[in-house]
């Protein structure tokens, strides 16, 4: 059963992020372009994501996940240097080609030759992680 | 268009619904770089079926829909050095984050979560600091 629910939730994802506009590149970019002609929709994306997401939330209060297991434990209160650092560099990547995972992967079949360039350079950065952390973790040690 | 942030609210609705059911029926997380990451580094080989069936519904549904579209353009850049550039960003800085968008954005902020409301701080201004400069100054995208 969890695959199924996971390919229901991916497809969801997929279908919103596309009926919402997240896939087309100009919309990001021009939410982020507050010197341009700035563009709200990502304000309404968001928006109308986390209203769920709240109440989901709460329902997990109590209740155990249908496929078993655990729901994940409170989030943790720590603001590390790899969280500031590593947001940083997302948003720069993100900034710059208007695109983040989820949309990478949802707007596959759009993007052409270009779509898979980014999703391989994105997989090349999620193996690049574990070296470059352990090396910032010898040169700078004793992370705050 | 006008009416783009209605649609934006649709989507976005969808899109909270999607975490929802990844949240209530598997209890995981819905955040899609964690979801890829955990299958490129092997982190999450134990769930590993269920992450590619998540990932084909996100990378298969929408091709069903797409057709009632008369016209769809994702204007990505052709530029593929920014591409390049932009997806290395990306796939680094979402594993030292530990999320992304969905993960921090969507699902940590909707539990008042302080890591995702400090990441999505950090991404948006960096998001924006960024764009403006490669667009207005570089003239590159």
């Amino acid at each position: 059963m969890r695959n199924l629910y996971s390919l229901i939730a991916g497809g969801l994802f997929g279908i919103g992020l596309t009926v919402s506009g997240m896939i087309d590149t100009t919309k990001v970019q021009g939410w982020l372009d507050v010197f341009g002609d700035w563009d709200p929709t990502l304000a309404f994306v968001m928006t109308g994501a986390i209203f769920p997401m709240m109440i989901a939330w709460r329902l997990t209060r109590g209740r155990k996940p249908l496929a078993g297991g655990e729901f994940p434990p409170a989030p943790s209160p720590v603001i590390g240097r790899n969280l500031v650092i590593g947001s940083t560099l997302f948003g720069m990547g993100w900034g710059l080609a208007g695109l983040c995972p989820g949309p990478s992967i949802a707007a596959l079949s759009l993007n052409g030759f270009g779509g898979i360039v980014f999703v391989a350079a994105m997989t090349i950065g999620m193996l690049m992680a574990p070296v470059l952390k352990a090396q910032l973790d010898t040169a700078l040690p004793n992370p705050a | 268009m006008e009416q783009d942030w209605v649609w934006g609210l649709v989507g976005g609705l969808l899109i909270g619904l999607a975490g929802s059911v990844y949240l209530l029926a598997n209890g995981r997380i819905m955040g899609a770089s964690g979801i890829i990451g955990g299958l490129v580094d092997g982190s999450g080989r134990n769930t590993a079926k269920e992450r590619l069936y998540f990932l084909f519904g996100v990378a298969v549904f929408p091709v069903f829909i797409i057709p009632l579209y008369k016209e769809v353009d994702t204007h990505l850049t052709e530029n593929l050095w920014v591409v390049a550039i932009a997806g290395i960003l990306v796939g680094v800085g979402t594993r030292f984050a530990n999320g992304c968008t969905s993960g921090h954005g969507v699902c940590g902020i909707s539990r008042l979560s302080l890591r995702g409301m400090v990441a999505t701080v950090f991404y948006i201004l960096a998001g924006g600091i960024m764009m403006i400069f490669a667009r207005h100054f570089l003239g590159v995208i």
